[in-house]
This record gives C-alpha cells, sequence and structure tokens, in this order.
C-alpha cells in the first residue's frame, strides 16, 4: 500500500513544538551552555569543558547535600508509603462516611507548599506557635532553627502530614477496585486478615504503589520549599537540601557554571533512580510472560 | 457432604416486608440430597442468586432456617460452613503458583504437611494440570484459573457442598463444554453436593441430576430434564426450556376435547371443565406441519433454517405457534397442523393440571 506523503502535517506538529521547546529544550541548552563555560560580566564567556562538573563531583559540598536528599527521600518513604496503606486499609469501602473522608484525605493536597511551610513555622515556634509553646511549656525543649534534629523532624512531618494523603488517595482507588467475590474466596478458604493482605490486597495495589512511591520518590527528593521557608536550610547547614544548595549557588552566588553543572548532574540522578525503580518494581512478582501461556 | 434443608426458608431485601411481592425469595421448603447435581436456572432477577449467597452464608434469609446434614447453619459466617464456591469470574491468588494456590486452604486450617503434599498432588492430577503446577497463576487461561478456584474447594475433602455462580461466564465457549463435561466427572468421582446458578438452560440441564427452575422468587419446578420437558409444570418452564420453547395456547376444555376458536382438539385424558386461563402447551417437536384437509389451518410467518432442523413460525386462529420440522422437509403452501395428543399438556393459571381419568 502506498503511503500519502502531505507535508501540511508538519503545521500541526508545529505549535506542540514550539511550546516544547520553549518549555522545556531552550531552557536546558542555557542550563548546558552555562555549565560548559566560564562567564563574566558584559556576557563574557570563556570556555570551561568538564571543569565545572569535575569541580562539583569532587565537591564535599554536593556529597553533602546529595547525602541529605537520600536519608530524606528514604525516610519520607519508608513512613508515607506504609502509612498510606495503613490509613488507606482503615478507610470505609462504602456509606455516608467515604465521601467525608476522601475529602479531608484531598485537603492537605490543595495547599500551596510555601503555605504548608508558613503555617508549620508558626506552629512550632516556642513563643507564638500553639506545638512549639506547648513541648515548652511541657517541658520539652524544641526548637527547630537551633537543632538539627528538631528542624529534620519537623520538615518531616511536614512532608508527611502534606503527601500521605496522595499515598492514601492512591492505594485506597487500588482497593476499591478489588472485586467482592475475592474477599468471599478467601473467607471461605479460611484466610487470615494478614492473608488477606499479602496474597489479595498488596498484590491488587501492585501498580498504583509503583506510581505512588514514584511520584512520592520524585517530589521529596526535589524538596525544597519547606526547608527554605523553615530555616533557610539552616540550623548551619543540616537542611540544606541539594535544590536549596543549587539556589544558594546560582542566585546567591552566581556561579552560574558550576550551578549549571551541578543542575544537569541532579537531573541525571532522578532519571536514573526513577528508572532503576521503575524497572525493579514492574518485575517484581510479575510473571515472566513464557511463550503460549499468554491469555 | 451434606443434605441441604431448605426450611420454610424467604428472604426480603425489605426490612419490614408485607405482601407477597416484597420477598425476593418466597418461601421454600425442600430438601436436597447429599451427593446430588442440582442447578439452580432462572431468568436474572428470579431469586437464584438470593438463594445461592443464603446458602453459602453471604446473606441471612428474613424468615426460616437452612440445615446441613440435619445441623442448623443459618447464623454461621461462611467459613463456619465449609462451604466452597466457584465464582463467575475466576478468582485466584495471583502471586502464588498452582500448587500454593491449591495448599492455601489445607495451609489455613492447619492439616499437616505430608497430608496437604498428598492431596495437592492428586488434584493436581484430577484437574490436568500437572504441567503447570509450579508456575504463577496469573499466566494461565481463564478455563485453567477457574479450575484451579474449583480445586481448592475440592482439596477440602469434607466439604457439605460446592457452590457454583455462573462458572463459565468469562469461559471462551469452546472450552465450555470441556470444563463442564470435567465438571460432571468430578461430581461422579468424588460426589460432593454441588448446587449450579445459571440462567443457560444447556449447561444447568447437561451438568444437574436435578434442575430447580425459578421464576419470579418462586422454585416453579424441581426436576429431572427429562420431566422438564416432558412435563412442565408451569408455562414458565414451557417457555424457558427448550429451543424455541413450549408453544402456550389459549383455550377452552371441557371432558377430552379442547377447542380453540372454533377448532376442536381431542385430548389424551379427560379434565375437568376449566376457567378461561385454560391453555394447552405443546413442544414443537411433537408440532406437525401437512398438507392437505386433516388438523388446523395455519398462516405461515416465517421460516428460520437452522441447519439440522428448521423453525416454522405460525399463527393459529391468532395464536402465535412454532413447529420444529427435520432439514430437508418441504414447508406446504397451505399447511394443517396437528399435535401428537399424548404430548399436550393442559395448565390453568400458568400451572400443569395432572393428567386424570
Amino acid at each position: 500500500m502506498d503511503k500519502t506523503y502531505n507535508n501540511k502535517a508538519w503545521l500541526l506538529v508545529i505549535p506542540v513544538f514550539l511550546l516544547v521547546a520553549i518549555s522545556a529544550i531552550i531552557p536546558i541548552m542555557t542550563v548546558v551552555n552555562y555549565s560548559v563555560q566560564d562567564t563574566f560580566g558584559n556576557n563574557q564567556f570563556f570556555w570551561a569543558g568538564t571543569e565545572w562538573f569535575e569541580d562539583v563531583l569532587n565537591s564535599e559540598r554536593f556529597w553533602d547535600a546529595l547525602g541529605r536528599n537520600v536519608l530524606f527521600s528514604f525516610i519520607i518513604l519508608s513512613i508515607e508509603i506504609p502509612l498510606g496503606i495503613a490509613i488507606a486499609l482503615a478507610m470505609p469501602k462504602k456509606g455516608p462516611w467515604v465521601p467525608v473522608c476522601l475529602v479531608l484525605m484531598a485537603l492537605p493536597l490543595l495547599i500551596p507548599w510555601n503555605v504548608v511551610g508558613t503555617i508549620w513555622q508558626i506552629f512550632g515556634r516556642a513563643d507564638i506557635g500553639l506545638l512549639g509553646h506547648t513541648l515548652d511549656s511541657i517541658g520539652i525543649n524544641y526548637n527547630y532553627t537551633a537543632n538539627v534534629f528538631d528542624a529534620w523532624v519537623t520538615i518531616i512531618v511536614m512532608d508527611v502530614w502534606h503527601w500521605t494523603s496522595l499515598v492514601v488517595l492512591l492505594c485506597y482507588a487500588g482497593l476499591v477496585s478489588i472485586p467482592e467475590a475475592y474477599y468471599q474466596a478467601a473467607r471461605i478458604d479460611g484466610a487470615s486478615r494478614w492473608s488477606v493482605f499479602r496474597f489479595i490486597q498488596l498484590p491488587k495495589m501492585r501498580g498504583v504503589l509503583i506510581i505512588a512511591f514514584l511520584l512520592r520518590f520524585m517530589d521529596s527528593f526535589m524538596i525544597y520549599t519547606e526547608p527554605f521557608v523553615l530555616t533557610g536550610g539552616g540550623p548551619g547547614n543540616s537542611t540544606t537540601f541539594m535544590s536549596i544548595d543549587l539556589v544558594k549557588q546560582a542566585i546567591g552566588q552566581f556561579d552560574l557554571g558550576p550551578a549549571a553543572a551541578m543542575s544537569l548532574i541532579y537531573q541525571l540522578i532522578v532519571l536514573l533512580v526513577c528508572y532503576v525503580f521503575f524497572t525493579v518494581m514492574s518485575n517484581v512478582g510479575a510473571e515472566k510472560p513464557e511463550q503460549g501461556v499468554e491469555d | 457432604m451434606a443434605k441441604i434443608t431448605l426450611d420454610k426458608l424467604a428472604h426480603s431485601y425489605l426490612p419490614h416486608p408485607k405482601s407477597d411481592a416484597d420477598f425476593a425469595l418466597k418461601e421454600l421448603d425442600y430438601e436436597w440430597e447429599d451427593g446430588g447435581a442440582y442447578a439452580l436456572l432462572g431468568p436474572s432477577g428470579c431469586g437464584k442468586t438470593t438463594l445461592l449467597n443464603i446458602i453459602s452464608g453471604l446473606l441471612v434469609p428474613s424468615k426460616g432456617n437452612i440445615l446441613f446434614g440435619g445441623q442448623d447453619v443459618t447464623h454461621l459466617q461462611p467459613e463456619e460452613r465449609n462451604i466452597a464456591q466457584v465464582f463467575q469470574f475466576p478468582v485466584i491468588y495471583d502471586t502464588m503458583t498452582v500448587r500454593q494456590n491449591l495448599e492455601f486452604p489445607l495451609v489455613n486450617r492447619r492439616v499437616p504437611k505430608d497430608e496437604i503434599d498428598k492431596r495437592v498432588h492428586d488434584m493436581i492430577g484430577v484437574l490436568d494440570l500437572a504441567d503447570k503446577a509450579d508456575r504463577k497463576a496469573r499466566g494461565l487461561t481463564a478455563d485453567e484459573k477457574q479450575k484451579i478456584s474449583l480445586g481448592r474447594g475440592l482439596v477440602r475433602y469434607d466439604v457439605n457442598a460446592i457452590l457454583f455462580d455462573e462458572p463459565l461466564t468469562v469461559i471462551d465457549p469452546h472450552m465450555k463444554w470441556q470444563l463442564r463435561t470435567k465438571l460432571k466427572d468430578l461430581h461422579r468421582q468424588l460426589g460432593h453436593t454441588m448446587i449450579y446458578v445459571t440462567h443457560d438452560q444447556t449447561e444447568a440441564l447437561t451438568f444437574a441430576d436435578k434442575v430447580v427452575v425459578m421464576y419470579d422468587g418462586e422454585v416453579v419446578q424441581i426436576g429431572t430434564p427429562e420431566e422438564l420437558f416432558d412435563e412442565p409444570a408451569h408455562t414458565f418452564v414451557g417457555y424457558f426450556i427448550g429451543s424455541p420453547g413450549m408453544n402456550i395456547l389459549a383455550s377452552n376444555v371441557k371432558g377430552n376435547i379442547a377447542r380453540i376458536g372454533q377448532h376442536e382438539i381431542e385430548l389424551s385424558h379427560h379434565y375437568r371443565a376449566l376457567g378461561a386461563s385454560a391453555e394447552l402447551g405443546i413442544r414443537p417437536e411433537f408440532v406437525k406441519l401437512e398438507s392437505g384437509n386433516k388438523g388446523l389451518p395455519v398462516t405461515v410467518n416465517a421460516v428460520e433454517d437452522i441447519g439440522r432442523f428448521k423453525i416454522v413460525r405460525a399463527s393459529l386462529e391468532g395464536q402465535e405457534i412454532n413447529a420444529v420440522l427435520p432439514e430437508g422437509a418441504p414447508v406446504p403452501a397451505e399447511p394443517n397442523i396437528s399435535f401428537e395428543t399424548a404430548r399436550i399438556n393442559v395448565y390453568e393459571n400458568s400451572h400443569l393440571v395432572r393428567k386424570s381419568a
């Protein structure tokens, strides 16, 4: 069969192409441009090659920030995923309380990052904040601006408060799609509550859990607003995550070259980790299709 | 294995049912034999699933009791009733292998390990799944999965009953027959009491020793496939069983003569004078279509040739009547019909009037 060639089709693609160019390609190429040159005033550029990348990779500052990011994402995932599953399991499956629960769960998701930061910043202050003052008056010395541990706990609690409901909603969607017959069959087979979870609910939630895991990883790995609003990266450098460090370098110190190199490395790490997670998680428990058995 | 007794059982989904119409299941009082294969047959909404749920323990009936082997189980939970159920679509544990699926109900009941191995090994043989025993269950075809969910019931040797809720719905047509034969085999080998819900008459008639035909919340007839064919107790059964269903003709019956319009039909028995609701029931298989003066004149509306035989759709005095003709038999131009006298059933208020001298 002859294919019909019609060059007018390009006209239809151009708007999308322009949009992607403006929103993604041009900005990223600008960053690439900065990362391989040394920039001086008056728009004077000197070729620097891979020098900035070597500098970044050899700096302790970068590795420290990366370490904080990894630790933070690890803590966030290991709290939010199990907690999200637990809350989703506890939510009613039918009845008048379903919409109430869903709306309550959706509420934190509607609040912008910096507002969440401000809420918790004030909430935790020892002089006027409800939480800070209460803790202070019962004798717990809680101070996120001076104590590293307190600052971390505050940021983690903020994130858990803000984003666990995303995991809950995703898991809930997975749970309600399980047909009633599975539960009936499990009862007839004499399965325990744990078996029902392990062999019915968890396998049926696999798909949504992969998505929840990836979303929460990416989002926690690019954490910025919460520590920025709370302590601006302090106390010391204890909550200076990669994004905060990046902004400090690029806009605070105007070290455009190292900042550009760092942001590209940052991007590569996110891409790589997401790819690995996705590949691993889609293969866990998935039967490799054997020839002739696919239905 | 157990005899199942339905003791004045009725169910309504309303909290305070008043009239008969409020009941999804009208009063039933039956005893089903131990080891029997029963099919619950009826159209959607006739109450067959309600009855199945009462037997399995998912529903507690509003009235009456249900007994397994003489023991009252009306208020027991499904897991306490020792039954097995095969659902409309296959329910398997995705992450387990075929073998683990079959072991699961036994492991949960803390059966000793070597006993589990023996039973599961036997069951895998019976189900013809030996070459797939250690494969993940999720990769199997729908009929293999359905065999696994059946097997999970059968490995428990002492189940009181195995319930099937339209188990062949998602099975490919050419596999349905095979799986049905397998079921029949297993029933013969293992002798469990089996209850099979379906709206497909072929499934019901081939599977069951006794077919329970339900209509509008009532059991209208319990009988062998022959009984349902030869002497339907209710015009609904006549119409529902058979393809095409029984012809039902409004008629005037007195003694051994039935009148349709000005025509007279001789009956094999004498009947008392029946009211205006009297009807004749005759299977299309026993309607003869001939030319000539014998019989009743009809107008042919359509002829459907479905391969093995022809269905002639005609009208007699304004009433529709179907006749089945052997393949190749000519359809006369101005046909008359006649009935096999012994095959005519007489109904009053839709219920069969028993033949009496």
